[in-house]
């Protein structure tokens, strides 16, 4: 993902640096303001009192994708819009994790049509899908948490396969 | 010699120090009460899960910016768009050099407690006499009210250059946004000072607030209307809710920091929240009488003493970056004719009168 991540030989310094390193990520991943759909009135409301996605550090919404380390893809994505996201993707700095919010974003939905993207893993890579149309914000947050889980596992030590490959 | 070494190099570089620590530590943790107010306003909790009701947020967010990556867009002018931040940061800072928050004698105690460990009594006597060591402030000047002014509108340069470097339309637009604002408003912010410059008759921030002792009153008293034109005008020079224009979201993506990522951009942030405390400190010197205590002059609260003055200084400003983000919280953004308009043809005029009928007034009674 980033630079230095599965480099390094696996002792105890690189340890206490991973879960340093990924305790900073997860407890600030700040999203895009990025909707697309009805599902983004949902991640509007987990943004306000109620649910509050501030709580877990993640409410600062940044405008700007080099600002923003997770973007939530929250709706329908149209053929359209796919270059844009695609863009917005490569313009945010690594590292930087994509959840796909409710079924249209993840396989396409109710919209199997000529004009629709049959999910946004054809575009950009997902680290967390999130069921539901659209998803309640408790599923939402629910996701947040899971995707948490995936930093937490991130390593700048090499990975079993990649010791195993040499 | 050792007292000259001690008085001009080593004593200033310890307070240096530690006030650029300190001021570090109160910017991140700004932005933890600046997060945490708001969502009471809106009647959210705030960061809640990182440390103990969010205490470690900022830590969290700053280690992050450090990880990011650090993109500097292939037509960008990169040695510019590199340095921008931090001429934004800077001036920030250097413009507490001159702030007192303590009176001159404030360190006479622990510097004669500590330097007597180590020289003779003649070499701490006079360095424990000397202000420039045992003062509450890093150094007084007596121009210090131009060099606040000078000094802070350098940290302008900053936000037009990084809008200017990163070679894309929303920092441009962004920059040229803040470059008229700033040139209106600080306008009216220098002349609001004027009033207090007439009352006080020193340029010295020491002296100013020694004055206000010596007048028996905080000159927030004497010149109201100065008071409020400074608070509008300052938070229109620190880009703060209602006047944050040139970083207007729903307008122009980030502003004139869109296309900065990672470390520099949370410099820019830093800057931010620094010109939010300078802007606070500098009020609190001018209008509400520095590190006095409330009334210094009426005996029966003479228990209000028992608080240090540098605390009294401190309790200040933290209201005031209370009553910053409060505003923030409450107000919408204002319309970029309608800023212009009340910058030219509101603010300005009431503080040219301003000047004139204080300027009269102390003429003709006084």
């Amino acid at each position: 993902m980033g630079l230095i991540e599965n480099r390094m030989e696996k002792n105890i310094v690189t340890t206490t640096v991973d879960s340093v390193f990924n305790w900073a990520r997860k407890s600030s991943l700040w999203p895009m303001t990025f909707g697309l759909a009805c599902c983004a009135i949902e991640m509007m409301a987990t943004g306000a009192s109620r649910f509050d996605i501030d709580r877990f550090g993640a409410g600062i919404f940044r405008p700007s994708p080099r600002q923003s380390d997770l973007i939530i893809i929250a709706g329908t994505v149209t053929l359209k819009m796919a270059e844009v996201i695609q863009r917005l993707y490569d313009q945010m700095p690594d590292p930087k994790w994509v959840i796909s919010m409710g079924a249209c974003s993840s396989v396409g939905g109710p919209f199997d049509t000529y004009s629709t993207l049959q999910g946004v893993d054809k575009v950009i890579p997902v680290d967390v899908y999130i069921p539901g149309c659209p998803p309640r914000p408790e599923a939402l947050l629910y996701g947040l948490m899971r995707l948490q889980d995936k930093i937490d596992r991130m390593t700048i030590a090499k990975k079993e396969e990649q010791l195993q490959a040499n | 010699m050792t007292e000259t070494l001690l008085v001009y190099a080593i004593i200033p570089f310890i307070k240096i120090a530690v006030i650029v620590l300190i001021l570090s530590g109160a910017i991140a943790y700004l932005t933890l009460l600046e997060r945490k107010l708001v969502a009471h306003i809106q009647v959210r909790l705030g960061p809640m899960r990182v440390g103990w009701h969010g205490l470690l947020q900022p830590i969290a967010d700053g280690l992050k910016f450090i990880l990011k990556e650090d993109i500097i867009p292939s037509k960008a002018d990169a040695l510019v768009f590199t340095i921008a931040p931090a001429i934004s940061l800077i001036p920030a800072f250097v413009v507490f050099s001159v702030v007192p928050f303590g009176p001159p004698e404030m360190f006479e105690g622990l510097l004669r407690w500590s330097l007597g460990w180590f020289f003779d009594s003649a070499t701490v006597e006079s360095v424990a006499q000397n202000t420039l060591a045992s003062g509450g402030f890093i150094t007084d000047i007596n121009i210090a009210v131009l060099f606040v002014l000078s000094v802070s509108s350098v940290g302008i340069l900053g936000i037009i250059l990084g809008g200017w470097a990163s070679n894309s339309k929303y920092p441009l637009l962004g920059a040229l946004r803040s470059s008229a604002q700033m040139v209106s408003y600080e306008v009216a912010l220098g002349f609001s000072i004027i009033g207090v410059l007439l009352v006080a008759g020193s340029l010295s921030l020491v002296e100013i607030v020694q004055n206000q002792e010596k007048a028996h009153l905080w000159y927030v008293f004497v010149q109201p209307v100065a008071f409020a034109l400074f608070f509008i005008c300052g938070m229109a020079e620190t880009n703060r809710l209602p006047f944050d224009l040139p970083e207007a979201e729903t307008e122009l993506v980030g502003g004139f920091h869109t296309e900065y990522s990672g470390f520099r951009f949370s410099l820019y942030f830093l800057a931010e929240y620094a010109n939010m405390i300078t802007i606070s400190a500098v009020a609190v010197t001018l209008f509400w009488g520095g590190w006095l205590r409330p009334f210094p002059n009426v005996s029966w609260l003479a228990f209000l003493g028992l608080i240090p003055p540098v605390l009294w200084f401190l309790i200040k400003v933290f209201l005031f970056l209370y009553i910053f983000i409060w505003i923030r919280g409450t107000l919408p953004r204002f319309r970029f004719d309608q800023l212009m308009r009340y910058g030219w043809k509101v603010f300005l005029p009431v503080a040219l009168g301003n000047v004139i009928v204080s300027a009269g007034v102390l003429l003709a009674f006084l």
